[in-house]
């Protein structure tokens, strides 16, 4: 009997080119958008080269101060300062490790000019990222400790300054009217893992601005590294209580007088969503989601109804079909059981298709150099979800017209459905 | 074998009420060939549909070997048509999307039968009608008389007892319509198949073993 359905199945659908057309082009496009997009969501905030650690990983990128009184406010990335007479006092992370903000800098080779994005970095920024070296290693807080001018460099920057995969360390590079040692060279990372991503890195204290300045606000971004996801609301609670007790910075400008800190050490999606909604972003995390779900759901809904509505014409069109199966013994609910596998037949079609487009996709967003180092890959859970819950809309919007045109009298059904 | 009793129906729109059949009794019996006759809109195809549970009579009973269908459940009506009926259609009524081999099989399809069982006994069909050889061929690919072979054996494929024909040469020409007769005459006489048949041809007609006539909804002594 399947073998049947299977048969009318492909038959109905070469038949009517255009109805199918429009029912595979809802389906597929809708599933590729979904699986297209959830890729890119996925590549920016699940944990991947070279933050491999990141589900372990609490971030401090804003340190706020608030004049309630004048209702004023100051904010940025924190100081070195606060680094380390504060942050590192925290006893509850396993490591600490900080680096600045991107920055793009000109660096010029046989009188070429390139654009490099540079990070300064601790030593620790190298034991919490997973850098893979292609040649040399890390500098380490020896270096720092000795005020070397080292660098680690990127492929990238090594490829288009000294040569395609030639050997470097040990040479020198010239970064802003400095002169670099060499000594590591890693793969570089997507531009989107933006806390980690650069073409090259200098130690902290090689920087000419004045780092040690007395300041919590600055330029650099705490990573904070937990021996086990478990512990991340502890050291969020212990990073809470160290706010609570940091004393008020008395600013000789007279209309600003902070008497609030506010400073959250939050995961990755957290911290992003706190700049978004500029609070707690790792509170509004579940809400967010439910956002996202609903969007995800709504997006979803389109093709699902467009289904209802071709499914509901294509039944219409084939009551005499329906009225021949029933003089000849179908029940109605075998009747409904062949429209729905027809559904569920189409549907996986364009699921499959939906599969190739996003393949295509994906493999030209990774390799078209729009996003340099791009490694998108689908979320196969996402896929099936979506594929689940397609399959859930063609069988709704299979059942309800069939199983009305199953319970038509069969002279009803033979005379067209009239 | 098939007994109709005081059977009525009437077709209701919101402003005109029409009495298609009025008050109808009829008892069909085992092996006989009748021929129902009548005049264009009369209301015989009216009563063959009810006759092979197609349509739903407004008032009356049926009952079929003693036992009435007021009581049967959809799934059971589904599986009475399946295994005691098999309908010819004036206009063929096959379906286009499937070859001629899967049209003949469609009542095995609804019953615990193999599938190489499906296509030895729809092949046997087939031959019967003389179509062996335009098994793969679709609907669309075939004449007026081949198509309502193909309509006849898939009406004989699942050796019903009751076959209820409705103007089965209506639509071909008399060479045809006769070849189409005889194969319903032997039918009945060699395999002792139950027929009726809703004709309006008078020469059809007289080739049955018994003929009720039909005058607007009431039948005519």
């Amino acid at each position: 009997m399947f073998k049947n359905y299977l048969k009318i199945t492909f038959a109905v659908l070469k038949r009517r080119k255009f109805f199918t057309f429009i029912s595979l082009f809802g389906i597929s496009f809708t599933l590729m958008i979904l699986v297209v997009l959830t890729a890119f969501v996925n590549h920016l905030v699940s944990p991947g080269y070279p933050e491999t650690k990141r589900d372990r990983c609490l971030y401090i990128d804003k340190f706020e101060q608030i004049d309630t009184l004048k209702n004023s406010r100051r904010s940025g990335p924190v100081s070195f300062h606060y680094i380390k007479n504060y942050v590192s006092r925290l006893t509850s992370p396993e490591r600490i490790g900080f680096s600045s903000f991107t920055n793009s800098v000109n660096a010029y080779v046989k009188q070429t000019k390139v654009n490099l994005f540079y990070k300064y970095t601790d030593a620790n920024f190298w034991k919490i990222a997973d850098f893979e070296f292609l040649e040399g290693k890390p500098f380490t807080e020896q270096n720092i400790a000795n005020n070397d001018f080292v660098i680690v460099i990127n492929d990238f920057t090594r490829d288009k300054y000294f040569g395609k995969g030639v050997s470097v360390v040990g040479k020198n590079i010239e970064i802003d009217n400095v002169n670099y040692r060499i000594v590591g060279v890693v793969r570089g990372c997507p531009i989107t893992r933006t806390y980690v991503s650069s073409d090259v890195y200098m130690p902290y204290n090689t920087s000419k601005k004045d780092y040690m300045r007395k300041e919590l606000a600055g330029e650099y971004i705490v990573i904070l590294l937990a021996k086990d996801a478990g512990d991340l609301p502890e050291i969020k609670a212990e990073y809470q209580s160290l706010i609570a007790k940091l004393p008020f910075r008395n600013y000789s400008d007279k209309w600003f007088k902070p008497n609030k800190i506010h400073s959250t050490a939050d995961t990755f999606i957290g911290s992003f969503l706190s700049q978004l909604t500029h609070s707690d972003g790792d509170a509004k995390k579940h809400y967010v989601y439910l956002i996202l779900i609903g969007f995800a759901l709504l997006f979803m809904s389109l093709p699902a109804i467009n289904l209802i509505n071709v499914n509901i014409s294509r039944i219409m069109e084939r009551a005499s079909e329906i009225g021949i199966r029933k003089a000849f013994g179908a029940s109605s609910r075998t009747l409904t059981y062949q429209f729905v596998i027809e559904n569920v037949i189409l549907t996986l079609i364009g699921g499959v298709i939906a599969l190739l487009l996003s393949f295509g996709v994906i493999y030209y967003i990774n390799n078209s150099g729009m996003i340099p180092y791009a490694d998108l890959t689908i979320n196969w859970k996402v896929f099936l979800t979506a594929v689940i819950i397609s399959l859930l809309f063609g069988l709704l919007s299979g059942v309800y017209p069939a199983w009305r045109m199953s319970k038509l009298q069969v002279v009803q059904a033979l005379k067209g459905g009239e | 074998m098939i007994r109709l009793k005081n059977i009525e129906k009437v077709y209701r729109t919101s402003t005109i009420e029409t009495l298609a059949l009025n008050s109808i009794s009829l008892e069909v019996a085992k092996g006989e060939f009748l021929s129902i006759m009548g005049p264009s809109g009369c209301g015989k195809s009216t009563l063959l549909n009810i006759m092979g549970l197609l349509d739903e009579p407004s008032k009356g009973d049926i009952s079929v070997g003693g036992e009435s269908i007021r009581d049967f459940s959809d799934k059971k009506i589904a599986r009475f048509r399946n295994q005691k009926l098999g309908f010819i259609f004036q206009s063929y009524h096959l379906i286009n999307d499937l070859p001629v081999l899967d049209n003949v099989e469609l009542p095995l399809l609804y019953r615990n039968v193999s599938g190489d069982e499906r296509t030895r006994l729809a092949t046997e069909a087939l031959q019967k009608v003389g179509l062996g050889n335009r098994m793969k061929h679709y609907p669309s690919q075939l004449s007026g008389g081949q198509k309502q072979r193909v309509a006849i054996a898939r009406a004989i494929v699942g050796n019903p007892e009751i076959i209820l024909a409705d103007e089965p040469t209506g639509n071909l020409d008399s060479a045809m319509g006769n070849e189409i007769m005889e194969i319903l005459i032997n039918l009945n006489k060699q395999e002792g198949t139950t027929i009726v048949m809703v004709t309006h041809d008078e020469n059809m007609a007289k080739k049955t073993s018994r003929l009720v006539r039909l005058f607007d909804g009431s039948q005519v002594l």
